[in-house]
């Protein structure tokens, strides 16, 4: 049998899947251990046991400076700023890349704009930011908004463009109004991709986030990551990394839930 | 029968590039009207005139005698041969798109009595198409003839004066082709429908059609082949249709006559 034919089944869909993961996890300890081996007081390479203990603090007892539980804090902090960066995104998509989508004069007059607004790095934009909003909050959901929505927008007015000419004039042929046709034939098509597009945005959107937290901040997942660097503390930095990850993952696992129950339709042709 | 589409003098031009030129015809009401020609003879263009997604260049298009604006209307509808139902839409909401569109100008979703009257009036329509059984699936479980008879079903709600068919049955195999063939036979005289349809097959044309146009180009220059445009070169009312089941053969001029067309002419 040729090697393009093999196809693991599910099981061994899992197993080989965890595999590579297992195997960077083992590296790791083997590294750890022998850089403990050669020196017992290393930072660099925690021990898991190492890690816990400092997470343990963290995590459980009541920071005495601030009277809160930073773990949770830093977590809570920079899920609302994704969160509320990451709405404002997606609302504004809708808005502005319908309109751009279905109405070829906006596109025409403001689809140049849009383009021009995407070229541009977030991150050069960020001291104007902080300039503009302050060091607050504002400033950091800012960074998210301006990062990820001209490519949101852009993502949803290509798409509800490129929808089939032909559902187009076969609205209008069953009496459909421009509002009517925006409502019932592109906005319906274009939630699944809104989704999609959200999801390839995460990755950005939490980069955006550290970087505003690191630079200033009180609270957050980066804000701590970048506070306890100036120890050496890499049994706080990996498990706040790994932490990320896996908000990262669940809140993608969740967006894809959403899209596949909400609409099978979309899901139907791919599988 | 009287005439309800008119074509005076119509044109289609892209800057120099002239697709249709001198198209005169008169569609009568309840007219089957077959349009065949080779490729980039204008078929589609016809169509997409009639359908008002074009307008002409030169001349005027009438429908019920008044002009028809350049915007596609509930007063013609329309099947592709791809792509002319809602992907996002089970195939009963399909159908009542077109009741929603005209009873809920804002809102676009209908509900209580009326919600309840339109799926009662789509449910009937999908019945009558053969797609009693499918009501709730969406147009990707359903097979590409099922599709098709979706597509003329949720045209028909609309009762459109016209109903322009650009190829519908295309990408359907044989077998499928036939029973559609049945079908859209059974609703034109049921709905009294007047009906263009635009086919690559020409025995379908027999077929269906009470009336054949050819579309070509009269005229060719050789060098410069844009500069002239296609027309209507064959208009043929047709007495008797072929019958239904005769088969598929490739036939290699529209000149045979096995039916006596010609010889009662």
């Amino acid at each position: 049998m040729r090697w393009v034919n093999v196809r693991p089944n599910r099981r061994s869909s899992i197993l080989l899947g965890t595999l590579p993961l297992l195997a960077v996890f083992v590296a790791y300890l083997i590294a750890a251990a022998i850089r403990h081996g050669s020196n017992g007081a290393d930072k660099i390479l925690p021990t898991p046991l190492a890690m816990m203990t400092a997470m343990h603090s963290l995590v459980i007892e009541t920071d005495p400076l601030s009277g809160n539980v930073l773990f949770w804090t830093d977590t809570l902090a920079s899920l609302q700023r994704l969160g509320i960066g990451l709405g404002i995104c997606a609302l504004s998509a809708l808005l502005v890349g319908m309109i751009l989508g279905v109405l070829p004069v906006a596109r025409t007059t403001f689809g140049p704009l849009v383009t021009t607004i995407a070229v541009i790095p977030p991150i050069a934009l960020l001291p104007v930011l902080f300039i503009v909003f302050g060091l607050g909050e504002t400033a950091k959901v800012a960074l998210i908004v301006v990062g990820v929505a001209p490519f949101l927008i852009r993502d949803l007015a290509d798409h509800v463009a490129d929808l089939p000419k032909e559902q187009l004039v076969k609205a209008q042929t069953l009496g459909a109004s421009s509002w009517q046709l925006a409502l019932r034939v592109a906005l319906p098509q274009a939630l699944p991709r809104l989704i999609a597009g959200l999801r390839l945005s995460l990755g950005p959107a939490w980069v955006y986030l550290i970087s505003a937290e690191a630079i200033a901040s009180d609270s957050g997942l980066g804000y701590r990551i970048f506070l306890v660097r100036r120890y050496l503390s890499m049994d706080i930095i990996i498990p706040y990394v790994a932490w990320i990850s896996l908000l990262a993952i669940t809140t993608d696992v969740a967006l894809k839930q959403l899209s596949r129950r909400s609409f099978v339709w979309a899901h139907e042709a791919h599988r | 029968m009287s005439d309800l589409l008119t074509f005076e003098n119509v044109w289609l031009e892209y800057g120099d590039k002239i697709v249709l030129e001198r198209v005169n015809l008169m569609i009568a009401e309840q007219s089957f009207v077959s349009i065949v020609g080779p490729s980039g003879a204008g078929k589609s263009s016809f169509l997409r005139l009639a359908l008002g997604q074009e307008a002409p260049s030169r001349g005027r298009i009438l429908l019920d005698g008044t002009p028809l604006p350049p915007e596609c209307g509930p007063d013609r509808g329309v099947v592709f041969q791809r792509y002319s139902v809602f992907p996002h839409l089970t195939a009963l909401r399909n159908v009542m798109f077109a009741r929603e569109c005209t009873d809920a100008p804002v809102l676009g979703h209908l509900f209580g009595a009326a919600r309840r009257r339109a799926a009662e009036e789509a449910t009937a329509m999908l019945v009558e198409v053969g797609l009693g059984d499918s009501l709730h699936q969406y147009p990707t479980q359903l097979s590409g003839g099922m599709q098709q008879r979706l597509a003329i079903a949720q045209a028909l709600i609309a009762r459109p004066r016209v109903l322009l068919l650009d190829e519908p049955f295309g990408a359907l195999d044989p077998g499928i082709r036939q029973n559609m063939h049945r079908l859209i036979l059974r609703l034109w005289e049921e709905h009294q429908l007047t009906v263009l349809m635009v086919t690559h097959d020409i025995t379908e044309a027999f077929k269906l059609g009470t009336r054949v146009l050819a579309f070509d180009k009269r005229r060719v220059d050789p060098h410069a082949p844009h500069r002239f445009g296609a027309t209507a070169v064959y208009d043929l009312p047709l007495k008797h249709k072929l019958p239904l089941d005769t088969p598929e053969v490739s036939i290699s001029g529209i000149t045979i006559d096995r039916i006596g067309n010609n010889s009662q002419r």
